[in-house]
Parts: structure tokens; sequence; C-alpha cells
């Protein structure tokens, strides 16, 4: 039986399936603790980092706030940043001390904030290559070559799904006391000075704990940058 | 470490639905006012993700029939399997990677601790599921076909029968969350959230297509539903 998609439409390309809302209930499937549902012996969740990952060791908090300035109690995220050492790790496993990639729920619990357990960030080079590992041509050096050789501030890639939102929002998380290095990323510095502040975290400390917050704003005043790529 | 000559087909957001579709009463006030701000160059975080090999899932994680009352019962409902193929826009297969859904039951109320409606939960019944597809791409689920359910948004709305579908891709940057729903149902045309697209053949790339030959005689029906995820490009001449 044909599929309705499954043949190339135009200019030899299959489009893209469409995408719909999370819905209300997004959590049972990708969040089950916060669904209140028995989990799986493996869960995606949370804690990127374990005690014993290299790294300065943070908690990143946040609220998400929708066009009325109420708190969105069913918004699901989705975090994906590179290592202490500026390192995307992809391969997910939880028997390692870091993963790059973490999920994380508001609720009507907690105050409806989202929590990680992360380590912070190093800096990545904008083609991701690593400098100790990785080869760089030397010859090399025109703009774009330059450019892909810079490095961006440390920051955290969050996707944000929920009702009501038909296609996630993607936005990026970086920190308020990486002056330096968030003048210079050549992500940040392109936005304008007045909607560059919403996607930098404030820094909390409590007890010795290093405590990150950002709420992500999905409309009106201090509306959150979200990214198309 | 990463490849840096990577990039993906630009995401046609005329195709998907838009941020704000008020006939999605929720989307009105979920909406960014903003333009989104767009990359002109992919960085690494935008072309690198997780990729679920190293995930260690129980042996009836895609089997919704048997992983939720562990052997106590089975769910009531119609028994059917969901399956097709993840491929990306040039049909490449995108193989071992992770595809997450979750449903309602058969009289279509969730497993969730704020889900009220009067129909019933199943003792037998969860409604979640996931799997990694296989070398080519293929993926597989057994479940129950889930029931429509009402939900507040005009006096009188009903959502379609549906099961939620979740795919990560080679990137954060193909990741998508959509919906399947079945072919034939006169619900889908009336519903809101369906109709926050504009292009009839998009809302055609979430049907899913009853496949008789992929059924099991006496025991469950199949539906096809095959996801494409962006394609991926070698960026040839960038540097050069």
């Amino acid at each position: 039986m044909k599929q309705p998609n499954s043949q190339p439409a135009s200019e030899l390309m299959l489009r893209e399936t469409a995408s719909q809302t999370a819905g209300p209930y997004v959590h049972i499937g990708l969040a089950l603790a916060a669904a209140g549902n028995p989990t799986r012996d493996e869960e995606i969740w949370n804690e990127m980092a374990k005690p014993e990952a290299e790294g300065e060791h943070i908690e990143v908090v946040g609220t998400v706030i929708d066009g009325n300035g109420d708190l969105v109690r069913d918004a699901f995220i989705e975090a994906w940043q590179a290592d202490s050492q500026g390192v995307y790790q992809p391969a997910f496993d939880l028997e390692k001390p870091f993963n790059s990639f973490g999920r994380t729920a508001t609720t009507f619990e907690h105050g409806s904030e989202w929590t990680l357990k992360t380590v912070k960030p190093g800096r990545v080079r904008v083609d991701g290559i690593d400098e100790e590992h990785g080869a760089i041509d030397d010859k090399d050096s025109d703009l774009a070559s330059a450019r892909s050789a810079l490095k961006m501030a440390p920051h955290i890639n969050l996707a944000i799904f929920a009702r009501g939102v038909n296609i996630h929002l993607q936005t990026r998380l970086y920190f308020e006391d990486e002056v330096e290095a968030n003048a210079e990323c050549p992500v940040l510095s392109r936005l304008e000075p007045s909607r560059r502040d919403t996607l930098i975290a404030t820094r909390e400390e409590e007890e010795g704990k290093v405590r990150y917050r950002l709420d992500i704003r999905l409309q009106g005043e201090g509306e959150t940058v979200f990214f198309d790529f | 470490m990463q490849d840096a000559n990577k990039r993906f087909v630009e995401r046609d957001r005329n195709w998907h639905p838009p941020a704000y579709a008020p006939g999605y009463k929720t989307s009105v006030a979920r909406s960014p006012r903003q333009a989104l701000v767009s990359m002109q160059h992919a960085t690494a975080s935008e072309l690198t993700g997780p990729n679920f090999r190293g995930l260690r899932m129980g042996p009836h994680d895609n089997d919704l029939l048997l992983n939720f009352s562990q052997g106590q019962g089975l769910p009531v409902g119609e028994r059917m399997i969901m399956f097709g193929r993840v491929v990306d826009q040039f049909g490449k297969p995108v193989p071992h990677t992770l595809v997450e859904m979750w449903q309602a039951n058969a009289g279509g109320r969730y497993r969730h601790r704020n889900d009220n409606y009067l129909a019933p939960l199943d003792p037998h019944f969860g409604g979640v599921g996931r799997t990694l597809t296989d070398d080519q791409g293929w993926y597989r689920f057994r479940t129950i076909k889930p029931g429509p359910y009402p939900w507040p948004n005009d006096v009188n709305s009903w959502r379609p029968s549906h099961i939620h579908v979740s795919v990560m891709g080679p990137a954060i940057s193909t990741r998508l969350i959509t919906q399947m729903y079945f072919e034939g149902d006169p619900l889908i045309p009336l519903c809101p959230i369906v109709n926050t697209l504009k292009d009839p053949d998009a809302v055609e790339t979430m049907v899913g297509r009853l496949d008789m030959a992929r059924s099991r005689p006496m025991d469950c029906l199949a539906y096809r539903f095959d996801l494409v995820v962006r394609g991926e490009l070698q960026t040839y001449f960038e540097n050069q």
C-alpha cells in the first residue's frame, strides 16, 4: 500500500513529517516520573552529570511563562550541551559520568520549575572540532574557516515542547558570569542587546551549591529569543 | 570529533504549523510574538545530537500489550501493530534512532494524574513505548488503538484517535514530535490541532495507513507510519 509521503514529491526530496504539539500528557511518554507513573529501568532524565563527572557541578533551573504571565505547568524540555571540556558526548549511556543529553519538565509540583543537574559546559568551537584531537588546517585562513574556528561561549541548547506549542521552540541558555566569552560568542553577539539578556541565566549560590536560573518567556515582555536552524 | 561538513535541509516553516494558530486556543498565549532568529550557519551545537544505542531497554518497551500489566492481563481494545520506517528527506534510512510514543487507552483516557475524563483507566494498559530503528530504519510497536477524547477548546472539541510520536534523528536539528492519526477517521478534518497545518498534503504525512499485509490473522491489524526527518547534506565548498 502506497504511503502518502514515500515518493519524492518535488526536487527529488521528501517533505519532512509535519510537527504537532506534544500535548498536555507528554510526560506519560517522555517524563514518566513527572506524570506520577512507574518508570522503566533506564530513563532519560535530568541528571546529566553524576557526582564523579569532571567539571563544575551546577544546577540549572527555571520556569516557563506564557504571554499572560502565567506559569506553564506542563512543559517538557530537552537539553543538549558539551562537557566541561567543550566536547559533545553523543553516545548516551547512563553508566557514564556525564551525558550531553538530558530531559526535564515542569509540572504542577515543585513551583512548576524545571531542573537540570549537570556540569558547566566548556566553550565549543563553531565547527565542533576538538583542538586536542581534531585536525586544523593551518593553511586555510579565509574568513569562513576563521569563523569556524571561533569559540562559542558556554551554553546549553534547550528545546521546549508543550501543549499549545505546535512546533518545539529552540533556544540557548548562557551564563551571566561568562562576560568575556559571551561578548565574543558568534551566536550571542549577533543578537540585539535588548534581547540578548533573555538567554542569560543568573547565578545563585546556596550552601556552596551553584545554581543558574533562567525563566523562559514564551511571549510578550522579555520574550525569550528562539532560533531557527 | 564532529563532522564539520554536515548540514540539514532548511526546515519549511510554512509546511509545519505556525506557532500562533488561534483555532487551537492554547497556542494564543504560548506562541512567540517576535520572529525566530535564523542561524545563517548552524554550529556544532545544532549539527550534533545524542544516539541511544547505549540505552538499555526492557524486553517489552515497544510492546504496550505487555509492558504495563507485566503478564497480569491483557488490555481491552483493538490490538494493532504500528510500524514504519524513519528516513530522511532524500529517502536515506535513519538507523538506530530513538522512536518513542505515548497514547490514551481504547476509551480515550490517559494514564496521567491530570486526565480527569470519565472514561476509565485500563488496569492493564500504560500507554508508553520506545524502540530504536533497526539497520534499515524500521521500527515497530504493538499496542491498542487509542480512542478519541474530548478536550476543552471549542465547546465540543474531540481529538481524533492518535498516537504521539517522538523521533530524534541524527542531530538536535532533526528532532521532531508529531502525532499519528488513523486513515479514514472523520474527526481528523474537524480537529483544531490538525488544522494548525495549512497544507492538506502536510496533514497526510501524519496519517497512518492500514496495512493488511503486515497484520496478523486472528490476532491484530497493522498500521504503517513512515517518518521523514530533515535531509542531511554535505556542505561542499563552504570553507574553500
